[in-house]
């Protein structure tokens, strides 16, 4: 087995160990916004497709590199923008009535 | 930029990311988890963008720009109960996105002949890649076809569908496997990635609506997977670790809901649920359709609420379709205020995603210490006087505790029938695609009040406040 191989190994088996030990204390109340948020997380795939899109290798790499880097920017920014939306939501004693803020009205 | 400091530069972001995932771990430091992830995404790209290989950012720039616009318009003006399509739907870009890359690499040492100087790691890493993206890409749009409703949400099934699907499955293993030992066949990779999008399609069609928390928690895995595959072609840490993180969310997430229906991975996967293969032995076992139920008009449901000293509602799916988590909120304010204690039952599979009601329930402004998970709650229910189901089903459905022929036998499921009084909001009678009746619905201390929940909510309150 190749050296790089194996590091590569050793740091996606322990990353997915610690992701593991650290998403099980993540609460019921909190799955949505911690899928989002790992959504967001793996948009870093965009670093890879910055590359292919700005290395101008050839015409399709370079149309398929935009593509790509189109596709992660909206998970990073939508995934990270949704994110914080939903968990500014989230209060331990919301008012006893429903003047909620301007934003959490709609859609009710 | 020197390769040493874009790699400590990774090294922040990937630091970051962790304590990010570690902030969700309470509602409190969740939201400043999230900027330290923004932060560490930040370094990463400027980090990227010096990267020695990029001449020409002008393309990059309208990408970005294209990408920042329409990813901020989805989070600013997508409703709430959209969330689980919004979910599929980036699934969907992450996918194709992994997929793009690696048809890239590929294609750029083909047309600079040097495929044969592709390694086997990088080779065999770009067909995982290019596998998984491109399945992960139409499996998750398949998935958003099913939630809103442009598919039929029924499982769609056909003879050998499963042989057929795990062959295709391991054609496509064994396709990027050959790509090892002989790197120059394009034609055999790009059947590979034409196979991979044919698999997420056919991966999908036989996987009903109600199981949709653990398809999605899986296409999430397989996301994270992809975006692995594409650190190891380009040697890339940070994205190994980050799709390990994603992986591992994504897996232990269809875990859990998998457990919450006690069913294993492979059932729901290629169990096909309520297609008939195991519906016609239990009609039989159950009551006849619609025998005898409760009707009860909304002014009688309103003077057995004014009554009740303790309420638990019980939100499920319906309550996302007819948007009523706001006219559940108004009503349990509204008993509140006549001094009756109120809690929320959210069971982990109730809606369409891994806690879809929370978010939902937040939404409304309805705070989390009244929300409880299935453990913390059921025993609650024997000195409850009235419980209030909106939009939900299975998770109420007693048979899951007492009739071993239903297909939902062994799920975990709340002890609706030990409260005095059930009311259950409902659309109609019709028992669903998954085609299983709930004894709940005909048990004499059950009152169905049918129509829009909403509608039925508003009405409930107005009622109240007279």
């Amino acid at each position: 087995m190749s050296s790089e191989l194996l590091f590569g190994l050793y740091v996606f088996v322990l990353a997915g160990f610690v992701g593991y030990q650290v998403i099980s204390k993540v609460p019921h109340l909190l799955h949505t916004p911690l899928m989002s948020a790992t959504n967001a997380i793996s948009g870093i795939s965009l670093v890879g497709s910055l590359v292919a899109a700005g290395s101008e290798h050839n015409t399709v790499s370079t149309t398929l590199g935009v593509i790509a880097v189109t596709c992660a920017t909206i998970n990073v920014v939508g995934g990270f923008l949704i994110t914080d939306r939903m968990l500014r939501m989230f209060r331990k004693r919301g008012p006893a009535t429903g003047n909620a803020p301007k934003e959490l009205k709609e859609g009710g | 930029m020197s390769p040493s400091i874009l790699h400590v530069s990774y090294l922040a972001a990937s630091v970051l990311f962790i304590l990010a995932l570690r902030g969700l771990s309470s509602p409190q430091s969740a939201r400043r988890g999230i900027l330290l992830a923004e932060i560490g995404m930040l370094i990463a790209i400027v980090g990227t963008l010096l990267h020695k290989d990029i001449i020409n950012y002008t393309w990059i720039a309208v990408a970005m720009a294209i990408g920042s616009v329409i990813g901020a318009a989805m989070s600013v003006w997508i409703p709430m109960t959209k969330m689980p399509e919004r979910i599929a739907l980036s699934h969907a870009f992450g996918g194709l996105a992994a997929a793009l890359v690696g048809v890239a690499e590929y294609h750029t040492a083909m047309h600079a002949g040097r495929a044969q100087e592709i390694g086997a790691l990088k080779m065999g890493a770009l067909g995982f890649e290019v596998m998984f993206g491109a399945l992960t890409f139409t499996g998750s749009l398949m998935a958003f076809g099913k939630l809103q409703g442009f598919i039929t949400g029924a499982p769609v099934t056909y003879p050998l569908q499963n042989k057929s699907n795990i062959g295709l499955f391991f054609g496509c293993l064994g396709m990027a496997v050959y790509m090892i030992f002989f790197p120059t066949q394009g034609d055999v990779f790009y059947a590979m990635l034409g196979i991979g999008f044919a698999l997420g399609v056919l991966l999908v069609l036989p996987i009903g609506g109600a199981d949709m928390p653990v398809v999605i928690s899986l296409l999430n895995s397989y996301a994270g997977l992809a975006a692995a595959a594409t650190g190891f072609a380009l040697q890339n840490n940070i994205l190994i670790i980050s799709g390990a993180l994603d992986g591992a969310s994504g897996f232990l997430l269809s875990i859990m809901m998998s457990k919450a229906m006690n069913r294993s991975f492979a059932n729901v996967l290629f169990g096909a649920f309520g297609t008939g293969e195991a519906a016609p032995g239990t009609a039989a076992a159950l009551p006849a359709g619609g025998a005898s139920y409760n009707e009860g008009t909304v002014e009688e449901a309103a003077e057995v609420l004014r009554a009740a000293q303790s309420v638990i509602v019980i939100p499920g799916y319906g309550m996302a379709v007819s948007q009523a988590q706001h006219a559940v909120r108004d009503l349990m304010n509204l008993m509140l205020r006549n001094n009756a204690s109120v809690k929320y039952a959210i069971h982990p599979v109730a809606g369409r995603m891994p806690g879809h009601m929370n978010v939902l329930l937040a939404e409304a402004n309805v705070p989390y210490d009244q929300l409880f998970d299935l453990d913390a709650i059921n025993d609650d229910f024997a000195q409850t006087d009235v419980v209030l189901v909106v939009g939900a089903n299975d998770v109420v459905n007693p048979a899951a505790k007492t009739n071993p022929k239903s297909p939902i036998f062994g799920m975990p499921v709340f002890n609706v029938e030990q409260a005095k009084t059930a009311i259950v909001l409902k659309r109609s009678m019709n028992t669903g695609f998954a085609g299983i009746e709930n004894d709940l619905f005909v048990s004499p201390n059950t009152m169905m009040v049918l129509g829009d929940a909403k509608k039925t909510l508003t009405n409930l309150t107005s009622h109240l406040k007279e």
